[in-house]
């Protein structure tokens, strides 16, 4: 029954989408505005359908309900009630109704709290909200329901892929999917705005907050993403340049130089076309990455659902979709008017500056992760493209991006000066100094590429700070706040990024119990192996003990699991985490005199790369909080919509 | 003049996506092949010079292969698991009068001399392939690959996966085939 409510809630969705897309096109039209008036609710109840919907998937997974396919190929009654729940969206089914849902439940939270935007391009907007679900709704029904029913009902499940068994599947596929498919919202709000030649400071003051929002997520989503691959994947790395990877990192980096221009176009009406561009580009990227994920175009650790009849079908959406707001861009952005102008050195001159920035390094990833599409296309090569590629093409513009990113908020706008910003920045440029005296006197040879993000990192922590200087600090307003912890976030990833690379120590031995051996300034003696059983794994689990120094020493466990429903191993790592790194033990296979592979890493700083990522979402936090609150404030003060 | 080049930057993005359209949808067109057979069949053997795989061994360069006789060349890496079940097998050819080369993959020499002391030695020359460029340039898509190389340096047959003893017949007979 609950299949059936959940199949039911999502086709009465899909319908309402289409009477909404009715609704709203004939409301703009002049002889019937009344219509208008229906839009907001209907998308209301069309989020609350898709939730219902995903509720019941959510349900038959952790009652195990065997009779529904989805559930018996990714499910087992023998998972922990954890993996029942996040299992749901741990398929391709499953995470595309989730991916709709956040779709309509974004369009209804539009539909309710959007009360800045000019009526009309609202209900512009909505409709082009409904008519991206619509696609999206129809590829879900006819080409991967959910909740198919299977007869006759088998014993028991497939069980879900070991790898997907951790925390990270409760945490990462939510927070990327509400960043993803959050991004539609300015998708909409542009082609919402091209329809009605309605872009200026308002649109941008009220399409900012959404932005913020799905960006803040997407930030999480990554972050938390990068965090798992690395504790789970046991390769001891951060980030791959995996295709998919890319496929969330590129919605990013348009979703940053968008958050960026729409504050010129907030504050001092500039970049009409190109913001209106960056939203159009940034949920069009989140597309190309569901497709490039479904199609099995490109293979990927994350290519879970390889079928090139799916493919073609969002290929078909992507073509409506982005072809037809690029379309609506050729057509009618020619004819909204300029903004205003400004100097070349000025704070608008440097968010230039960081938006064409962020498109190269875009446009990096994007031909890298497409290049051996594009070549077996065209010569029938097969090749592939690694990080040599991504970083030595990437790392320098992602270097002097950081620079920008010092000197921008440290500069008026509309037009400043060469000298004082020089003063500005001196503080920041004598850190920078002190850092490169430091690393070369007292730190080992490193790389240039390290070399350079530490010592960058430490003027931009300075800079980033420098905005507060002379403030009284409470009476900052709290996006002001939010830049200078976004910023300061960046510096501490930096960090983390550069001291990774430059001065991990890797040891990898075989070794018997009894054992000890140095990684670092870590002695790790091997103490003993025993065999141990889990909920639906059994494992080889290893302890060993570390110390460092004078200090009390660590107990550390890692396991090599052997799942039995699907059979997998997995390698469970130790990671122990102290204030100035991380130790990181993988155990590896028996040989036949005894000895176990073990791998340890000793990574100083680790930390900060995710620690940063925490605070760039922190700080977009705040600044959504500072804005919402400061819109309030005013539009009281107006006697609006109390 | 300069407002029609205006109105063409503003299609410029709907044509880059279109491009990117045409491309994914021949690579959805095609069909999918687990197999990816070598273009370089029929072809001279890419220009290479490695390092010796190992300690104590000679390294490979495409310029050994050119000498009149038949030869295989064994793509394998020590961290492949498929790669030791074939070492048998690579013996077996061996003792039979085959003469093979290898490029060890992604490697490094340590590693390399364990494997050949635990799985045995059928290799004359082994070459050290750490970027996997002259794996690419050979058309190899994974370890194990096992070509056959005539007296002339031209690639005559492509092996793809580990030589299983039911193989063997067919790779004598594309070596005496190369003669």
């Amino acid at each position: 029954m609950i299949a059936e409510t959940g199949l039911a809630a999502l086709w009465l969705a899909a319908a309402l989408a289409g009477f909404q897309l009715l609704m709203a096109v004939l409301g703009l039209t002049p002889a019937r505005g009344g219509l208008m008036a229906a839009v907001r609710p209907v998308a209301v109840v069309q989020g609350v359908l898709t939730a219902i919907a995903f509720t019941c998937l959510i349900i038959v997974f952790v009652q195990v309900d065997l009779s529904v396919k989805l559930v018996v190929a990714n499910n087992h009654s023998a998972k922990p009630l954890l993996y029942r729940f996040a299992g749901a969206w741990g398929n391709h089914e499953g995470s595309m109704l989730m991916w709709v849902t956040i779709l309509g439940v974004a369009g209804a939270a539009v539909a309710l709290f959007e009360r800045k935007l000019n009526e009309r391009t609202l209900i512009a907007t909505l409709a082009a909200q409904a008519f991206i679900g619509l696609g999206f709704y129809a590829f879900l029904l006819f080409a991967s329901n959910p909740f198919e029913r299977v007869f006759p009902v088998p014993a028991e499940g497939n069980g879900l892929n070991p790898l997907l068994q951790d925390p990270g599947l409760a945490f990462h596929p939510p927070t990327l999917y509400l960043g993803y498919v959050g991004l539609s919202v300015a998708f909409s709000f542009a082609v919402g705005a091209l329809v009605t030649r309605d872009v200026g400071p308002a649109f941008a003051r009220a399409m900012r907050p959404w932005v913020l929002a799905a960006w803040i997520m997407l930030t999480l989503g990554i972050t938390a993403g990068s965090y798992w691959a690395y504790y789970e994947l046991g390769w001891g790395g951060w980030w791959f340049w995996d295709p998919v990877e890319n496929a969330s990192l590129m919605p990013w980096l348009a979703a940053t130089a968008l958050l960026h221009s729409v504050t010129v176009l907030a504050t001092r009406d500039g970049l009409r076309a190109w913001t209106v561009m960056l939203a159009v580009v940034a949920f069009s990227m989140s597309m190309v990455g569901t497709f490039l994920v479904r199609s099995g175009i490109l293979t990927s650790v994350h290519a879970f659902a390889v079928d090139p009849q799916r493919g073609a079908f969002i290929l078909g959406l992507l073509v409506l979709y982005i072809g037809g707001a690029l379309t609506l861009f050729g057509l009618r952005v020619g004819t909204v008017k300029e903004g205003s102008q400004f100097e070349a050195v000025s704070r608008e001159g440097a968010l230039v500056v960081n938006n064409l920035m962020l498109s190269a390094i875009l446009g990096v990833v994007l031909v890298g992760t497409l290049y051996p599409l594009m070549a077996e296309a065209m010569t029938g090569e097969k090749l592939s493209v690694g990080p040599p590629y991504f970083n030595s093409a990437a790392g320098p513009i992602a270097l002097l991006l950081v620079v920008v990113m010092a000197a921008g908020p440290l500069l008026r706008w509309r037009r400043d000066d060469w000298k004082p910003l020089v003063m500005r920045l001196a503080p920041a440029a004598l850190l920078t100094a002190l850092a490169l005296l430091a690393l070369s006197i007292f730190g080992p040879p490193i790389g240039i590429f390290p070399l350079l993000g530490l010592i960058l990192a430490a003027g931009v922590a300075v800079a980033s700070i420098a905005p507060l200087w002379k403030r009284n600090l409470r009476r900052t307003p709290l996006h002001i706040w939010g830049m200078v912890i976004a910023h300061l976030g960046v510096a501490v990833t930096l960090v983390g990024m550069a001291s990774e690379t430059a001065f991990t120590k890797e040891t990898l031995v075989a070794a018997r119990p009894g054992e000890t051996h140095d990684v670092g300034p870590w002695s790790v003696r091997f103490d003993r192996v025993d065999p141990v059983a889990g909920p639906n794994w059994t494992a080889i689990e290893a302890t060993l003990t570390a110390t460092r120094g004078t200090s009390a020493p660590k107990t550390l466990i890692t396991q090599a699991r052997m799942f039995y429903a699907p059979p997998t191993e997995t390698n469970e790592a130790s990671i122990t985490s102290v204030l100035d790194g991380q130790l990181y033990v993988v155990l590896g296979n028996a040989d036949d005199q005894g000895r176990w592979q073990l791998r340890l890493w000793w990574k100083p700083w680790v930390t900060l790369i995710w620690l940063g990522g925490g605070l760039i979402a922190l700080g977009g936090l705040l600044s959504l909080i500072g804005r919402v609150l400061r819109e309030r404030r005013s539009q009281r003060a107006e006697g609006y919509y109390i | 003049m300069k407002l029609r080049t205006v109105r063409l930057v503003l299609w410029a993005p709907l044509i880059l996506f279109l491009i990117f359209v045409a491309t994914f949808a021949t690579g959805l067109i095609k069909p999918e092949s687990k197999i990816i057979p070598s273009k370089m069949v029929g072809k001279p053997l890419p220009q290479f010079a490695l390092p010796p795989g190992a300690p104590g061994i000679t390294g490979l360069s495409s310029a050994d292969f050119a000498q009149g006789e038949p030869r295989l060349l064994n793509v394998f890496a020590s961290w492949c698991v498929p790669c030791a079940a074939e070492a048998p097998q690579l013996t077996q050819l061996a003792e039979a009068g085959v003469k093979i080369d290898a490029i060890a993959i992604r490697d490094r020499p340590e590693d390399v001399a364990g494997f050949l002391q635990r799985w045995g030695n059928p290799y004359q020359r082994i070459g050290s392939d750490t970027q996997s460029s002259v794996q690419i340039a050979m058309g190899s898509a994974g370890v194990p690959e096992t070509f056959v190389v005539d007296g002339k340096g031209i690639i005559r047959h492509q092996h793809i996966g580990e030589i299983r003893p039911e193989d063997v017949p067919a790779i004598l007979a594309a070596v005496k085939g190369a003669r």
